[in-house]
């Protein structure tokens, strides 16, 4: 199908954007690279009566590492984080994460700020925010807020961010030397939206976890910081330990039901990802060893 | 500001001056508005590939961008690549092989496989699946395409197929 018919603006500054999006409120749509608005707009899932264009915003393009903090502008595209060096050494989670994001084709144009305002409860890339404990900062006419990921993602589509917002950039706490990582998603066809997906960071000491954030996603209606892995830290991993956390795991995810996976098929692929998890980042591969997950 | 806007861009080389609705799509102005039909518009929102353009260089989906966000760009699409013979080598690879299926993704294909040929010479067939892993359309099989991308890498590469 074709979008609806509206009108279109070329914001040229943050300020001009804000006046638009004040002026206009919820009748507005912010287009950043378009590529979960413009199929939402052609299958008349979404009809705004304006679209307000950043794509031409220097000011919210580009990578800066600034002491132990790397801030990405929200216009820096897939194809961006996926070809930074400085992503590559301070956030490795997020280029392997971004590899799996939909195709070449859209990761030329997808961005990072768009993807974290669709959200989207599968997609890949606000678990990543959460599991990296980012910050988001979001800017209106009153000022800025400075939002912990955990709290900006509030349901399906649905953010912390308001219509008179515009979302400005990410902050992420660069990795430091013991850090580790894991991203794994399973979907049918490469590039699909995920079953089930982990974006994992954890702090490694010896063969203990000191710290382990575990953010899965398809499995709720936002990515979830999994209280689960609570379980693992600062004890030495046996195998009843394990299963134990698996089972909190279960009991704390409210999978949806879909036509491509059932509620019980999500929960268990959220388990395997788990023990898959624990059992990498740890160089641990007894753990992975099949049992009751 | 629903009324059409004033877009200047260049298509395949040529300075091109028009007046679009805002709606209007990226692949439906090189269709209906320059005839341009060799872009083909399938899923119409992202999925099969089908659309895809080189906008400054890149491949898009044309039908996820709106003509007016062209305005100042350069876009290639496959006649472009055609007649500037460009991908001739990769046209014969495609007929020899047999490898347009139903033929709908054909011009979507070769600009993907383009795409990945020129970041990267000498691909093995995981990554040629991946990276046309976008352009997946309604057919099966796709492992004559695999084979004239790769005989083609191979043939750039200056070895035998």
């Amino acid at each position: 199908m074709k979008a609806s018919a509206f009108s279109y603006a070329r914001a040229t500054s943050v300020v001009n954007a804000l006046e638009l999006l004040v002026a206009h409120g919820d009748k507005a749509k912010v287009l950043s690279g378009g590529q979960s608005l413009m199929p939402a707009m052609n299958l008349r899932l979404i009809s705004p009566e304006l679209i307000v264009d950043i794509g031409e915003i220097a000011e919210l393009r580009g990578i800066a590492v600034r002491g132990d903090v790397l801030c990405i502008g929200a216009l820096t595209r897939h194809v961006d984080l996926l070809r930074s060096p400085e992503i590559a050494a301070y956030v490795p989670l997020l280029k392997e994460a971004v590899a799996h994001v939909a195709h070449p084709a859209i990761r030329n144009r997808g961005t990072l700020g768009g993807s974290l305002a669709h959200a989207d409860p599968a997609s890949e890339l606000p678990a990543c925010m959460v599991a990296l404990n980012a910050t988001i900062i979001v800017r209106g006419q009153a000022g800025e807020r400075r939002i912990a990921a955990e709290n900006f993602f509030t349901g399906i589509y649905e953010t912390a961010l308001s219509a008179q917002e515009l979302l400005i950039s990410v902050e992420l706490p660069v990795a430091q030397k013991n850090s580790r990582h894991f991203f794994h998603e399973f979907a049918r066809r490469h590039g699909d939206y995920a079953l089930v997906g982990l974006a994992a960071q954890a702090i490694v000491e010896g063969d203990v976890f000191a710290d382990l954030r575990m953010a899965f996603f398809a499995v709720g209606d936002r990515p979830v910081l999994a209280k689960a892995a609570k379980k693992l830290v600062n004890v030495a991993l046996t195998p009843a330990v394990l299963s134990d956390a698996s089972t909190a795991l279960g009991e704390e995810i409210d999978p949806q039901e879909d036509h491509q996976a059932s509620a019980s098929m999500r929960r268990h692929l959220a388990k395997v990802l788990l023990r898959r998890c624990t059992s990498e980042l740890l160089g641990r591969p007894d753990l992975s060893a099949r049992g009751p997950v | 500001m629903t009324a059409s806007m004033e877009i200047s861009l260049d298509v395949n080389g040529e300075r091109v001056e028009a007046h679009v609705l805002p709606r209007l799509n990226l692949a439906d102005f090189l269709r209906e508005h320059l005839k341009l039909t060799g872009t083909h518009v399938g899923c119409e929102h992202g999925v099969c590939g089908a659309c895809t353009v080189r906008v400054n260089g890149e491949i898009v989906r044309s039908c996820l961008m709106l003509a007016v966000q062209t305005h100042g760009a350069s876009v290639e699409t496959i006649e472009g690549l055609s007649d500037s013979g460009e991908i001739a080598d990769l046209q014969a690879a495609f007929r020899d092989r047999n490898a347009l299926q139903c033929g709908f993704c054909t011009p979507a294909m070769l600009m993907a496989a383009q795409d990945l040929l020129k970041q990267h010479a000498d691909p093995d067939r995981e990554q040629i699946r991946e990276h046309l892993s976008g352009n997946y359309c309604r057919c099966t099989g796709y492992q004559a395409i695999i084979d004239a991308v790769e005989t083609t890498a191979r043939l750039r590469m200056g070895h035998q197929p």
